[in-house]
């Protein structure tokens, strides 16, 4: 839903999203590439299952929580994507002891 | 381990950014703490990359943003100690400050604290707006600044503000597909706004950048609805259409995008767990913490700088945090009384500049009263526990008088974000229904940790 200028950044970092291979920029946070590789939602709620997509982009809302390698519920818009970093959609709440 | 420090700064936008610069120049020492990748704030977001782009990518952005690489230069230059990607979870009036950073929690002492958190854009609540493809228009400039990405297909802005129109210009100039632009704002509020023009005018360079934005918007033949009502997002799994009223007519519109903006408002999570005292703001309808002139909050060696102490903007953020800095030095005996007097005066003079513009946009820009209390009881007014208006209203008639009842009865602002994006408008419902104003229902009362900490996180703490 986001596309990139062709000034939009440098240098390619490949990380995994829900098992596909995604090439985002050094410096993007989560949330950015995620929304540049294209995504439906990116989390669903806990109390209706409704579908998401990151709101605020500055650390507020919580609605781009998503699963970042193996940790739950973090806040997508405030972590810088790496290289091999496993991101998957944050769905309901995350599991007690998870 | 603990830091201890004369002052710890949190927030590296352009106040915490000039107040740090400030301190460590008179001899402090000084650490700052910042949630994001890179110092800027999110004004001057990703300002250390951009100003390497190519020179179409510099104007897209505008010349306004690029005035932040100064401060961020003399930031980066004084060698300030400062910790990206920190999450302040409490701040204790003793000065303790806990975080965590890169997954530990952490603990640092200051002799004094500088609140620079700066300001978020106030919720939008209208039908539709949790959908995705919903976001606020500072999200998308968020995207613009730090990922270089515009919206794909029709994107509509929608509310009122400068920031409104100014995301319509970059979106513009950076080749997005502008389906409409529509304002809350209605001929009646630039009447009224008019009265304030001749104040205004000391600083009509505003006045200037505000016409050739709109002008822009014209250029571009995207439609511009100005005075609208009604609007809501509709769309199963994605936003699709827009629909509103104009002039009474009903209209839609067919968007892959909308961009939703009502002002900012003063980040205050810090200043409310803390126990300062705020105080209401009722031309812009928000709540600010009530300062002395030197920015010092109500709980001892505590100060607040830029636009989380209410929104006066970038550059006179700037000239708060030194301000702020002056005072820090002065109260740790590093800078002499008639001094601070004598730093502080020229800053003040051009404080007072920028101050001068705004009961202009203030007028001109008044938050749209359907998004401060939406009429529609189906509208959700929690996004975390998706709590809806007709919910709050309801708790109301129960007997609820205040947020913290409705938070009991309803759950409204219970979840991660812990109200920072229902508390205004939880207040306005609650004082709308009892007939009373939104600064005697006063607001949630915040307890920290003011941001989720885990406990794998204070299992690691201090190690």
């Amino acid at each position: 839903m986001f596309k990139r200028l062709p000034e939009g950044g440098a240098g390619a970092v490949t990380f995994d999203y829900e098992g596909q291979s995604i090439s985002a920029c050094a410096g993007d946070t989560v949330a950015a590439a995620v929304l540049v590789a294209g995504s439906g939602h990116t989390r669903t709620t806990p109390v209706s299952g409704a579908p998401r997509l990151p709101y605020c982009m500055i650390g507020v809302c919580f609605d781009c929580l998503m699963e970042i390698d193996g940790v739950p519920n973090r806040q997508a818009c405030l972590v810088e994507v790496r290289e091999g970093m496993k991101v998957r959609r944050q769905i309901g709440a995350r599991e007690a002891g998870a | 381990m603990t830091d201890n420090v004369d002052m710890i700064v949190i927030g590296a936008g352009p106040a915490g950014m000039a107040a740090a610069t400030e301190a460590q120049s008179l001899g402090l020492s000084v650490l700052v703490l910042d949630e994001q990748v890179e110092p800027g704030g999110q004004i001057y977001r990703n300002i250390g990359r951009n100003d390497h782009k190519s020179l179409a990518f510099k104007n897209i952005l505008g010349a306004d943003y690029l005035r932040g690489r100064h401060v961020a230069k003399d930031f980066d230059r004084s060698g300030v100690a400062y910790k990206s990607g920190a999450t302040v979870w409490q701040v204790d009036p003793d000065g303790a400050v806990s975080y965590s950073h890169e997954g530990v929690a952490r603990q640092a002492s200051g002799k004094r604290i500088l609140l620079a958190t700066g300001a978020m854009e106030r919720p939008v609540p209208i039908p539709g707006w949790t959908l995705p493809g919903v976001m606020g228009a500072g999200a998308a400039q968020v995207l613009l600044k730090s990922a270089g990405a515009v919206p794909e297909g029709r994107v509509a802005l929608a509310g009122s503000g400068p920031l409104l129109l100014l995301v319509a210009r970059q979106l513009i100039d950076a080749g997005a597909e502008l389906a409409a632009v529509l304002e809350t704002t209605r001929r009646s509020d630039y009447f009224r706004a008019a009265g304030k023009l001749p104040q205004a005018l000391r600083a009509s360079d505003y006045l200037r950048k505000g016409i050739s934005m709109r002008l822009k918007v014209r250029e571009a033949k995207a439609p511009i609805y100005s005075g609208v009502r009604g609007l809501a997002a509709e769309g199963e799994n994605r936003v699709v259409r827009l629909r509103f009223r104009h002039r009474g007519g009903d209209r839609d519109v067919a968007i892959d995008t909308l961009l939703l903006h009502e002002g900012v408002v003063p980040n205050l999570q810090i200043t409310r767990a803390l126990g300062c005292e705020h105080e209401w703001f009722a031309p812009q309808r928000y709540w600010r913490p009530v300062l002395d002139e030197w920015f010092n909050a109500t709980v001892p060696n505590v100060a607040v700088a830029g636009d989380g102490a209410g929104i006066f903007g970038a550059e006179a953020a700037v000239l708060a945090g030194r301000i702020s800095a002056f005072e820090a030095a002065y109260v740790l005996d590093k800078l002499p009384r008639a001094e601070r007097e004598s730093r502080a005066a020229p800053l003040r003079r051009r404080l007072n500049r920028h101050l001068a513009i705004r009961p202009l946009l203030d007028a001109l820009f008044p938050p749209n009263a359907e998004t401060l209390v939406p009429s529609d009881d189906s509208t959700v007014v929690c996004r975390c526990e998706e709590i809806t208006a007709g919910a709050i209203r309801e708790g109301v008639a129960l007997g609820g008088v205040g947020p913290n009842q409705l938070k009991s009865y309803t759950r409204c602002g219970m979840g991660p974000c812990q109200g920072r994006l229902c508390g205004l408008t939880v207040a306005e419902i609650i004082a709308d229904a009892r007939g009373v104003s939104a600064a005697d229902v006063g607001y949630y009362r915040i307890r920290p940790p003011i941001k989720p900490v885990t406990l794998e996180e204070l299992a690691a703490f201090g190690e």
